[in-house]
């Protein structure tokens, strides 16, 4: 049913329509719309046979949902930024018990400097912890991977985390198709789980492993996502005969055909992207997208075919790995590199802390990739001017101070009016 | 298959009951009528926690684990889940592939198990399996230190989880350091018998307990493996009640504390007679229950026992904070009235 609705709420509604058991909420902008939004839905009745628990920390709503999956119920929490990190212990944990949880992310950034804004410092964190890890372009796509998620969680019995672009997404008011509850039942059957805790069947769930067994145990996460490159297109295509519209699948390009740059980008920024991108083919230039969905698992296969035609390649994405670069472009050179003529690659990180990223700077991004290749990592829309001075001051003064307030106080100054 | 407990002797009648004719208080089933004997002393005991683990001789922690969950098996009819917190108990009863857990057994991080517990407990009820009962268990540092967020958070939903801490006063399983419930002038790891005040300091630490019925929860207690009947009864006792309660086990530890792995049950039972280790049963916020002490001994009965406290009795010479340690003794049998007035075993 099509609906004018923030995004929180209706990722909150069809949450509600997978029917989750157990939900664990704990406030964290930006994703506590939607944990709002289903508590809501399980007081009010809509939402039955759920309990909702309100928790003391991240860390205890990911366990919760641990123990809750383990003896058999559908579990759900979401979270963001320091949430993930302060959980970041059972993230690890729900991967290696094998334990199919569902978790929003409301894509956040990382402090120090504590920020609220979005970029994928957050998601980008855990994405060696085992998870899944799908990424949603819009709010439509935000509501769908749900689905699919519970669907993939619940195949693999392993976790699936949902990023979606806080405040971008989840604060925005827009038309979203919330699906209906005889589809969703249609489409998601009842959680089966492959290891339950039973008095009837008792098992021990979490022994110690030495270095005996460690390897294979590790071995087969990594198998089982393996297994999702195929089941991600699978149940997408079957999505899509169900709900009649695309959402999900490991990667989608747009105008890539007979692309001779191809930009390479996840989540909301998409939308920007695609918008220059048909400005550009205006203007003759042969560019196209590739928007990766799945980054875990890395779509290395999927991605090369897409990718192998271009000459070059322009990663803008919303993370640093400080001291090395952007963890997407890193990713993106494994999927390269055994290619006879790879592309060339241009790492660019963009959006940092929630800063927008507007068509007329991925214009200059985008042509200066042909024109005038960098190495390593271009920042986007970096202030360079006051990074100067900074670098300048802190050479000159031991005793410089916190580098986040300096900053602050620069743009301040040039901010204030000549005549004070 | 036994029966589950329909009825649970008073706390009167067990404290009227003595057991010490051998000078422990583990002896003397057959002195009493067959109801009234302990899980323990049936054939039909579950042994939850079966033979064939790692623990270290005279563990204290395995056999107050075996008591409390095979009591809380009977009280279930053997519908149990146990949540384990990462330390000794879980990696003695677990090297993979063996396990020595005769009940669904969940182990998932060092400072959650509160939190998994408390998950289990909902997918029990949203599975309408009310029968089917929930244990959180773990060790001191598990409990008092790295769980206790996650503990509070428990105990303040009141959730339906029995949390069982078996308190062996240390990290044993890393070696043995200091932890909230490490006792002053022991001797850890970390706080070394050197220097001018060799051993853990005083005025630190923690009395879990006492947290747990400031959270006016339905049942709290404390007990111990020299008590099998009262570490039972009320192990059946949280059992039999709904909402978040919490059991606090002394368990003894040989390789901890220094001490011989005979002198378990001893040391045990005299902590408690001491004074330093208080054994009471609370209810929603207020005390309900004491276990009196039967025959005062002085603390440094139960400190030379071990040589986690060697330094304080060295070369003969004892040193004046063991003074303090008979104070905190004292102190707690005026707090809990440990000791009746006319000073004769109750």
């Amino acid at each position: 049913m099509l609906k004018q609705i923030e995004g929180s709420h209706a990722m909150a509604e069809a949450i509600a329509m997978c029917r989750p058991e157990v939900i664990c909420a704990y406030p964290i902008t930006p994703q506590t719309h939607i944990v709002e939004g289903l508590g809501e839905l399980v007081k009010d009745g809509s939402l039955v046979d759920c309990e909702y628990i309100n928790v003391e920390s991240e860390f205890a709503a990911l366990s919760v949902a641990i123990g809750a999956s383990a003896a058999g119920a559908r579990a759900y929490t979401a979270t963001a930024s320091q949430g993930l990190l302060f959980m970041a212990e059972a993230v690890y944990n729900a991967s290696g018990l094998g334990l199919p949880i569902v978790m929003t992310l409301g894509n956040r950034a990382i402090g120090a400097p504590i920020n609220i804004w979005n970029d994928h410092s957050d998601a980008m964190s855990m994405r060696d912890a085992g998870w899944l890890q799908l990424f949603a372009e819009t709010n439509q796509e935000a509501v769908d991977l749900h689905i699919l998620a519970f669907r993939l969680a619940e195949e693999l019995s392993m976790p699936v985390m949902v990023c979606v672009d806080g405040f971008i997404l989840t604060h925005a008011v827009e038309r979203i198709d919330v699906p209906e509850q005889q589809k969703v039942d249609a489409y998601l059957p009842p959680y089966d789980p492959v290891q339950v805790l039973d008095p009837a069947e008792p098992a021990s769930i979490g022994a110690m492993v030495g270095p005996e067994a460690f390897t294979e145990v590790r071995y087969l996460a990594h198998y089982k996502q393996t297994l999702a490159l195929k089941l991600i297109p699978e149940f997408s295509d079957e999505f899509k005969k169900a709900f009649g519209r695309e959402s999900g699948g490991l990667l989608r390009t747009y105008r890539a055909e007979d692309a001779d740059m191809l930009v390479v980008a996840m989540g909301s920024v998409c939308g920007t992207i695609k918008d220059t991108i048909d400005e550009m083919r205006e203007e003759g230039i042969r560019i196209g997208l590739v928007i990766i969905v799945s980054f875990r698992p890395f779509p290395v296969e999927a991605l090369r075919n897409a990718l192998a035609g271009a000459k070059n390649v322009v990663v803008v994405e919303k993370s640093i790995a400080v001291g090395m670069g952007g963890q997407l472009a890193n990713n993106v050179d494994v999927a390269l590199r055994n290619l006879p003529r790879p592309p060339r690659l241009h790492s660019s990180v963009a959006g940092l802390g929630g800063r927008a990223i507007t068509r007329g700077s991925l214009h200059r991004l985008f042509r200066q990739a042909s024109v005038q290749p960098w190495e390593g990592t271009h920042f986007l829309d970096l202030n360079e001017r006051v990074v100067g001075r900074e670098i300048h001051r802190t050479r000159k003064n031991r005793r410089s101070g916190p580098t986040a307030e300096n900053i602050l106080r620069q743009l301040a100054e040039a901010a204030r009016p000549a005549t004070e | 298959m036994i029966p589950p407990v329909t009825t649970l002797p008073s706390a009167d009648a067990v404290q009227k009951l003595k057991y010490y004719q051998k000078g422990t208080f583990t002896v003397g089933n057959r002195l009493v009528a067959e109801a009234e004997r302990t899980v323990q002393a049936s054939q039909a005991r579950s042994n939850a926690l079966t033979c064939g683990h790692r623990a270290c001789q005279g563990c204290g922690e395995a056999l107050g684990a075996r008591y409390a969950i095979d009591a809380a098996m009977r009280a279930t009819n053997n519908n149990l889940i146990a949540v384990n917190a990462t330390g000794c108990l879980e990696v003695f009863t677990t090297p993979y592939p063996e396990t020595s857990w005769q009940l669904p057994w969940l182990h998932s991080l060092f400072g959650n198990a509160a939190a998994v517990a408390t998950g289990v407990a909902a997918a029990m009820r949203v599975k309408k399996r009310p029968e089917v009962r929930v244990i959180a268990q773990g060790g001191d540092g598990g409990t008092t230190d790295i769980g206790f967020q996650c503990l509070s958070g428990m105990f303040e939903r009141n959730d339906d989880v029995l949390y069982i801490c078996y308190d062996n006063e240390g990290y044993m399983n890393t070696g043995v350091q200091r932890s909230s419930a490490t006792p002053p002038t022991a001797r850890t790891a970390t706080t070394a018998a050197v220097g001018p005040e060799p051993g853990n300091v005083f005025g630190t630490g923690k009395s879990v307990p006492k947290i747990a019925v400031a959270h006016n929860i339905p049942n709290v207690a404390t007990a111990t493996v020299a008590d099998l009947h009262d570490l039972e009864r009320k192990v059946i006792k949280a059992m039999s009640i709904h909402g978040a309660r919490y059991i606090q086990i002394n368990v003894p530890c040989p390789l901890g504390w220094g001490s011989a792995s005979y002198d378990t049950i001893r040391l045990a039972q005299l902590a408690v007679e001491c004074g330093l280790y208080p054994i009471f049963e609370a209810e929603h916020g207020k005390v309900t229950q004491v276990r009196k002490i039967r025959r005062q001994v002085p603390v440094q009965a139960y400190l030379k026992l071990q040589r986690r406290f060697a330094h304080l009795f060295k070369g003969g010479i004892e040193d004046p904070r063991v003074a303090r340690m008979q104070a905190i003794c004292d102190a707690h049998i005026a707090e809990y009235g440990l000791v009746d007035t006319n000073g004769k075993d109750g």
